[in-house]
């Protein structure tokens, strides 16, 4: 085995490589091989950092030097300076950047600091196309242990202390699901994995597929063996080309070493995984309609009962779970499961990770211990706010969750103390809002989405949330009706308790929760024709403080609608009728003559 | 069968476990509100109008779909439940085409009803409504999607029932609608034009097109001699559109009614049914004797032959190339009659009232005519039919009884028992006995294919020969029956296959009864009790029989089988792609 004097880790999860990364790994491998240090420096392409705001991402070993926003010119710099002569580039470093001891500088890095990695320990470390990487660091020892060393009651049993529950949205108790299934006696059972991460902004299973396949498929066998399945099918959605890709090498790795296939490290037993691309329905996340959609039909869900775990996959006990819960079995397996429910809440047990979008500076993936607060993910790793605006709330749980105000930032997170606060935890989209974004029409953006992707199959979902759509739009028009949020409120009642699946049941949340902790902003809308936020474009107006305008004509010069006029020293005039209410002038005015109210 | 405890309504119930929850609640006299459900054809859920509360469960739950278990604590009528049902109504009348006045289905509409009896008197979520063009280019069927709930029966039926499969839900959310495939018309897809979506549409997003006017204006012309026959299904099911119990023969009223509308002429398609019998029995003795394509399949159902075109090519030598008995009776009123009556053919104008839509399509075969003139002219549907009763102002139900016209309204009960499943079978079983074995039996039912079942299998020993039979019914189980033929799986002399489930008793075109009467009890049964009734109160039951069937081989054709006969009562088919490229 060939020894390497330093690693250079290239971050090549789907953020990184739209910025280039493979390009700085192009780069990076010509200047080493003209620098002749190719047999001195290995190159590893890796899965997801998470810290996506600052990538593409550059990590160099031993050090531990942790490059941020590298850009392809910058890699002669860190291949003459660090690896040449060993100088760290301080100015593309991560964190304290003018720090004298580096050493630490990942750990050190604040949004790395408070997170504890499970689900995404081989992500950024590993390259996600070795196998021999993932078997490096303990991978197949746990499916090892597993066919060698425990019984499938024994497997079942240990998911159940564990206190592991999904991660796609429910909740529902993984052990408690695979015993289901282990129970039932038929020819054919079927393990599935939900890939098909839909909600906007979500990409946590995105980065374990890119990051670390070979866990899935570790855990993937592992539920195989429990509950006496041969067969298993990965759902993933088509819009992920890395994951699909990176799961097919490594599906392809796992048969030619005999870690999957039909004799399993020699033991006998038989697991053959295949992988089905969704075709973008937001729906085929819905566990009924996946299935109907992997059997080759229109993924529309099905009423339960039956569950999936009795009746699942044509019409075999299956089970389902997500990228996630997979990704924590492997490492429950081999440290057991004390020590996985020693970490998290009473009912919520090891980490959640989470992709943090919205007004928040690290955009990014972080995984943290159930319990954590809201704040905590917020401020101290999620960076805080941009701008030194204020928080207003986050929204957990996607289209299906619930905004949570200020006044609960120090609320423990897990599944109950969401549901709680009338949000979910979702599979762990978090997208925050600052003073500037209108309530109102946050949810009305999360309703279009969920009636656009609504499958249509019945009523509720169908026509009642287009039904609550048409009304928010009225709403944020300005042409809110007395009246308006009570009807609201009677069909968002009625869709929970009526709609067919998940989708529509929990569609009307986002309204909800923001009705419940927002409903002055509603009523401004409604009976005062006003946006407190200043976002709904028809009830806001731009206008020119004479008194303050210099007559400067910059505002007309950016105005693309041409509606501003004026003339030397008379103050310019914005024509209301024509104005296209884009903001354009007010950010040019160097006088702060222009406001909007 | 092991049974469970449950409460519904408060009241304790003992049921059996493998039933739903809407059946448990049925049981007990407790009527839970359904639209979507049809027994055994669509139980998806779908619709939520069924849901009802279960103590303990998070949401409402759909009663069709959710099984009975120990313990379960149900209430239909909570307030929650009385809400939901009510707003889910609501919201979808408010993308309903509420054109209530001028519908086919209204007073036979089952969300119409659905709102009366959920006392619905305001739609509080009114907003935008879909708006699809209306597809009516078959010459069967015409949909319109802007009147569609998507409930999905007509789906179902097509798909699971038929393996049709031409109709699906297509696009999502609150554009989603069924269509066929790329947004084509029903006309260019490989529908069968069986109508089975329309008989199990519960409003009037699906009808069939409608061909009265061109009957009016026909009875209108005065240069016209219009003459119209009816399909033995007809007469048994038409009362329903009058309020007459289930299986009700109205032969004899039907046929007043006829005279009343103005048809020069009254006659009874089982007159050439009889004929058919004579030319299939031919052909099938013929087949067996010399070694012909066998199994001989019947040709009477012409959903059945456009299936088998599209499907399954390799079995249209297979057909009897006999037309199917409205269409033999349209050629003969216009070579035989004509020339009888001293008229000139093209001046007679044939009606063909069937229980059937794809007839419509059938009458538009240009090989189906003589001498440039089509066998039929016009076809229309029962329920066509009872809407020119209703027109004209005719009180049916006190109608006295009228008889068929002749010289060919003279026909059997094998005729008549065309219009139920196995009924070409056994009417042509009773034929081919009597002239294989040279002698005339009393026993005249074959009672082994008779019933509903959708494959019936039967093997009668006739002068030795043991002649192997299947019945297949539903183009489902016609698919079933021809794979294991193709298969090597099983061996047939003689095998009647029809397009809807039951027969012609179910066609397409016949009355439509709601889910709430069909779901629990079989309207096959009821209407195939009728035929079976008609055929054992006529004196003569075999169509060797039949005088006016006699005198035409007598007088005009000759033998069974003749070349005349071929010319005029036999037809040819082709195969047909399912999806050509243009």
């Amino acid at each position: 085995m060939q020894l390497f004097r330093a690693h250079v880790l290239v971050c090549a999860g789907t953020g990184c490589t739209s910025s280039s990364s493979l390009k700085i790994m192009e780069e990076m491998e010509t200047l080493l091989s003209s620098n002749k240090l190719d047999n001195e420096v290995k190159i590893v392409k890796t899965g997801c950092f998470g810290l996506c705001a600052e990538g593409p991402i550059v990590v160099v070993y031993p050090e531990g030097a942790m490059y941020i926003r590298v850009s392809v010119s910058d890699v002669k710099e860190i291949v003459e300076e660090h690896l040449l002569k060993g100088r760290i580039v301080k100015r593309l470093l991560a964190g304290e950047k003018e720090a004298e001891d580096i050493s630490k500088s990942l750990e050190g890095v604040e949004f790395f600091k408070r997170q504890m990695r499970i689900v995404l320990r081989n992500c950024g470390r590993i390259n996600p196309e070795n196998i021999d990487e993932y078997i490096a660091f303990d991978g197949y020892k746990a499916l090892e242990k597993v066919l060698t060393e425990m019984t499938p009651e024994a497997v079942i049993d240990t998911m159940k202390k564990s206190g592991l529950r999904g991660r796609g949205g429910g909740g529902f108790p993984t052990g408690v699901k695979w015993g289901f299934a282990a129970k039932q006696v038929t020819d054919q059972k079927y393990v599935c994995c939900n890939a098909d991460e839909g909600d906007p902004g979500a990409f946590m299973d995105r980065s374990v597929l890119e990051g670390d396949p070979h866990s899935l498929l570790e855990a993937m066998s592992i539920a195989g063996y429990a509950i006496g399945a041969t067969e298993g099918f990965i759902y993933v959605r088509a819009e992920y080309p890395i994951a699909v890709k990176r799961l097919q090498i490594a599906i392809d790795q796992a048969k030619e070493y005999g870690l999957l296939g039909d004799n399993i490290l020699g033991t006998g037993f038989k697991f053959n995984l295949e992988i089905r691309l969704g075709a973008g329905a937001f729906v085929c996340g819905e566990e009924t309609a996946l299935m109907t959609s992997i059997e080759g039909h229109r993924g529309e869900p099905r009423p339960r009962p039956p569950f999936p775990a009795v009746k699942g996959l044509w019409q075999k006990p299956t089970i389902l779970n997500n990228v996630e819960t997979y990704a924590n079995v492997p490492v429950i397996i081999l440290k057991g499961a004390d020590w996985f429910s020693s970490i998290g809440t009473e009912k919520s047990k090891g980490t959640k990770v989470f992709a943090l979008g919205g007004k928040i500076n690290n955009t990014g993936l972080v995984e943290v211990p159930m319990g954590t607060t809201l704040r905590e993910v917020v401020y101290d790793i999620g960076g805080g706010i941009p701008n030194g605006k204020k928080f207003k709330a986050a929204q957990t749980g996607g289209p299906s969750g619930g905004c949570i105000p200020t006044s609960h930032l120090d609320t423990p997170i897990d599944y109950d103390s969401l549901i709680a606060l009338g949000s979910m935890m979702g599979s762990g989209g978090l997208i925050v809002m600052d003073e500037d974004n209108c309530m109102v029409d946050i949810a009305r953006f999360f309703l279009e989405f969920t009636v656009d992707e609504s499958c249509g199959k019945c009523p509720p979902c169908r026509i009642g949330t287009k039904r609550m759509l048409e009304i928010l739009e009225r709403i944020t028009q300005g042409k809110g009706e007395d009246g308006d949020i009570e009807k609201l409120e009677l069909l968002a009642k009625n869709i929970k308790a009526s709609a067919l699946c998940g989708l529509g049941q929990t569609a009307p949340n986002p309204v909800l929760s923001t009705l419940k902790y927002f409903r002055d902003e509603y009523e401004a809308h409604v009976y005062d024709k006003k946006c407190p936020a200043g976002v709904c474009k028809s009830m806001m107006k731009y206008s020119i403080d004479a008194s303050k305008c210099k007559s400067c004509g910059l505002c007309a010069k950016v105005c693309p609608a041409n509606c501003i006029s004026g003339e030397k020293k008379v103050p310019y005039i914005i024509d209301q009728a024509k104005c296209v209410k884009c903001g354009a002038c007010m950010g040019k005015c160097p006088f702060k003559a222009i406001s909007k109210r | 069968m092991a049974t469970v405890n449950i409460t519904i309504d408060g009241k304790k119930l003992q049921v059996e476990n493998d039933i739903t929850i809407l059946e448990a609640a049925r049981q007990a006299n407790i009527k839970i509100p359904t639209l979507c459900f049809l027994k055994d054809i669509n139980e998806i859920g779908a619709c939520r109008m069924c849901l009802v509360e279960i103590k303990g469960a998070r949401a409402l739950q759909a009663s069709c779909v959710y099984p009975v278990a120990e313990g379960l604590d149900i209430y239909t009528q909570s307030p929650s439940v009385r809400e939901a049902r009510k707003v889910t109504l609501e919201l979808i009348l408010s993308n309903h085409d509420k054109k209530c006045l001028t519908c086919v289905r209204s007073k036979n509409c089952e969300l119409q009803t659905l709102a009366e009896e959920l006392n619905i008197n305001d739609i509080r979520f009114e907003g935008q409504s879909s708006n699809f063009p209306i597809d009516d280019l078959s010459p069967s069927i015409v949909r319109d999607p802007n009147k569609c709930i998507l409930c999905r029966r007509c789906v179902s039926v097509c798909k699971n029932v038929q393996t049709v499969s031409v109709i699906s839900a297509t696009e999502r959310g609150f554009g989603s609608t069924i269509s066929c495939a790329f947004d084509m018309s029903l006309a260019d897809v490989p529908c069968t034009m069986c109508g089975q979506c329309i008989t199990v549409c519960p409003v009037g997003a699906l009808r069939e097109k409608d061909d009265t006017e061109k009957v009016w204006k026909a009875l209108a012309n005065p240069d016209l001699h219009v003459v119209v026959q009816t399909a033995p299904a007809v007469r048994v099911a038409i009362g329903e559109e009058f309020g007459l119990p289930i299986g009700t023969r109205c032969t004899g009223k039907m046929v007043s009614a006829l005279s009343h509308l103005g048809f020069t002429k009254v006659f009874d398609t089982d007159t050439a049914a009889d004929l058919t019998i004579m030319e299939e029995g031919t052909e099938l003795l013929t087949r067996i004797k010399n070694g012909g394509k066998l199994p001989v399949i019947t040709s009477c159902s012409p959903g059945w032959i456009k299936f088998c075109e599209h499907n399954y090519p390799e079995f249209l030598d297979n057909l009897s190339s006999c037309k199917s008995p409205h269409e033999m009776f349209g050629a003969l009123l216009k070579t035989y009659y004509a020339e009888k009556m001293g008229l000139d053919a093209s001046k007679i104008f044939v009606v063909s009232v069937m229980p059937c839509t794809a007839k419509k399509f059938e009458a538009q075969r240009p090989e189906l005519s003589e001498n440039g003139l089509a066998d039929v002219d016009v076809v229309i549907t029962t329920r066509e039919l009872a809407r020119m009763i209703k027109e004209a102002g005719i009180d049916f139900n006190n109608l006295e009884d009228g008889q068929f016209d002749d010289p060919m309204g003279e026909a059997t009960g094998a005729a008549v028992i065309f219009g139920a499943t196995g009924g070409v079978m056994e009417a042509a079983l009773r034929t081919v006995a009597e002239v294989l074995e040279g002698k005339s039996f009393d026993n005249v039912e074959y009672t082994a294919v008779r019933g509903i079942e959708g494959i019936k299998e039967a093997t009668v020993e006739i002068a030795g020969i043991k002649i192997k039979a299947a019945v297949a019914s539903g183009l489902g189980n016609a698919r079933k029956l021809l794979d294991s033929i193709k298969a090597g799986e099983a061996q047939y002399h003689f095998v009647e296959i029809m397009a809807c489930p039951g027969g012609c008793v179910n066609g397409g075109g016949q009355p439509i009864q709601p889910s709430s009467v069909r779901s629990w009890m079989d309207l096959r049964v009821e209407r195939a009790k009728a035929i079976y009734e008609e055929d054992a109160s006529l004196p003569i039951r075999k169509s060797h029989e039949n005088p006016a069937v006699k005198e035409m081989y007598a007088k005009y054709f000759g033998e069974p089988g003749s070349h005349k006969a071929h010319e005029i009562l036999h037809t040819h088919y082709t195969a047909r792609e399912n999806y050509p490229e243009k």
